[in-house]
């Protein structure tokens, strides 16, 4: 029992996140329904599902501004919400939440500065999202994509551990959103872990895990291969049909978080 | 609290304004165009020397509480609050910030509205301009604390619209401008010996006259500060992180 206890905390320095019996209530119905789940470190996770299926709830219960009914989230070791962890963690919300009457660089500017974050950083975002050419831009004056990806940028500031990404690549063309993966991809090289929401099927297949959700309820927790496989299909759309046809969940946690969610 | 962030909040907001050269043109102008129109109403009888000095409590008041109530809620709804409040953002920080930036526009606001109100529409005042200024300026800042805390309470911009005519109007209704406040009916009389907005309208009128000593007019302005203060305290406790 001793050693099961002492695997557990091993186990926790894999995961990033963990979320253990989540239960979250919006206008008086369930949005989330005792969910489970672990998100191992320094990967890419891809959360999809359609929409109404709870992807936005959990992130805003991950990064801790949703009003949870029960359960516990832990984020890097600490309860989700915690002081420490917002230098930690970045947020991008699925509208871009940035100011329209202030330039590219004024945003992150500001941005930077509630972080404290150094003043380097601004650059630094604004090259890795190529926002460049617009940064003396209004944000106001630009299109839905690159206003996007100012919240993107803003959000990359101080370089969180944890990226939490609601729909980050909806309505980018196919270039701009082949490139966000690079990034994406760049940033999880560099240790970041990145939860990443999508309802566009196709996005699965860049990510390293999958969770699957319908109904505020899992469908899958595991590879892109493993789901693939599990279902014996080549195509991430006709898997989930075939989990929500076959009734059982595909479950399969990660070595290192496995112990913690199975507790 | 952490100045660094109260601060690069209050430019923030600024920064924002100043992109809106229209939004700066009205606050700047407007409640002075009002005091003038009243001024011309009353400009063949003596009236304007009983109730100008109201007039420069009542009209950046209700424009301050607009605009604040306003732009406060904007960021609620288009989610920059959300994010702020996932980061490192304290909450006394981003009310104090807001207070900060339309603080600094109430001053100018109102040292307009007061040097219209005393040079062109030729408000007599006894008493000492400062105090007036001082004054007014603390009433301009208590609309805008009031719509802090008012934004709080509201989820839409029709809510937000509303709480004016809630929370102003009966202030402007019984803060002795339609008749002195001595004769309202008892119960409407002690209610409105809270209600801050008549303290502004007290001090103004009577450093108009020159009516009443300083320290009098101090302890009505301490009032106000009061409020002012109770009511960015408040509005940063109702601040929530957590949402349903």
């Amino acid at each position: 029992m001793i050693q099961h206890m002492m695997n557990n905390s091993d186990a926790a320095s894999g995961a990033a996140i963990i979320v253990q019996d989540l239960t979250v209530v919006r206008g008086g119905a369930p949005v989330l329904d005792r969910l489970s789940l672990a998100v191992p470190r320094g990967r890419i996770i891809g959360l999809l599902g359609p929409s109404g299926s709870g992807k936005t709830t959990l992130m805003r219960a991950i990064v801790g501004v949703q009003v949870v009914k029960s359960g516990t989230i832990e984020v890097l070791g600490l309860p989700a919400g915690s002081r420490a962890l917002r230098t930690r963690m970045g947020y991008v919300t699925q509208q871009a939440s940035v100011y329209d009457d202030l330039s590219v660089r004024q945003n992150l500017a500001y941005f930077r500065r509630i972080i404290g974050a150094p003043a380097s950083d601004i650059d630094r975002v604004i090259e890795r999202t190529e926002l460049g050419p617009v940064a003396g831009r209004l944000v106001g004056s630009l299109s839905g994509g690159q206003r996007s990806r100012v919240s993107l940028a803003a959000a990359l500031l101080g370089a969180p551990e944890v990226l939490v990404l609601d729909e980050p690549t909806v309505g980018l063309d196919p270039v701009l959103r082949v490139e966000l993966w690079a990034l994406f991809r760049s940033l999880a090289d560099d240790g970041a872990t990145l939860l990443i929401s999508s309802h566009v099927m196709d996005e699965a297949k860049r990510c390293d895990r999958l969770l699957l959700l319908r109904d505020g309820a899992l469908l899958a927790d595991d590879t892109v291969q493993g789901v693939l496989q599990v279902t014996a299909t080549d195509d991430v759309e006709q898997a989930f049909l075939r989990l929500i046809e076959r009734d059982e969940p595909d479950l399969r946690p990660t070595r290192e978080t496995k112990r913690r969610t199975e507790r | 609290m952490n100045l660094t962030r109260t601060f690069a909040t209050a430019g923030r907001v600024l920064g924002q304004i100043r992109h809106d050269h229209r939004t700066v043109a009205l606050l700047l102008v407007v409640p002075s165009l009002l005091i003038g129109l009243v001024a011309w109403i009353f400009v063949d009888t003596d009236y304007f020397t009983d109730i100008g000095p109201a007039m420069i409590a009542l009209f950046p008041f209700i424009v301050m509480f607009l605009v604040t109530s306003i732009s406060t809620l904007r960021e609620r709804r288009s989610g920059t609050l959300e994010r702020l409040l996932s980061m490192p953002m304290g909450k006394g920080d981003f009310i104090l910030g807001y207070a900060l930036a339309f603080g600094l526009l109430a001053v100018f606001q109102t040292a307009i509205a007061v040097s219209f109100a005393v040079w062109v529409c030729g408000l007599e005042i006894e008493g000492s301009l400062w105090l007036l200024f001082a004054v007014a300026v603390a009433d301009a800042l208590l609309g805008t604390a009031l719509g802090l805390l008012a934004s709080a309470f509201a989820r839409s911009e029709f809510q937000v619209v509303q709480f004016m005519p809630l929370i102003v109007f009966p202030q402007i209704l019984l803060g002795g401008i339609f008749i002195p406040r001595d004769q309202l009916p008892e119960g409407l009389e002690a209610i409105s010996e809270w209600l801050p907005l008549s303290f502004a309208i007290d001090a103004l009128q009577a450093v108009a006259a020159d009516s009443e000593s300083a320290e009098w007019i101090t302890a009505k302005l301490l009032v106000i500060v009061a409020w002012i203060v109770g009511s960015i305290v408040l509005g940063s406790i109702t601040l929530r992180r957590r949402t349903p």
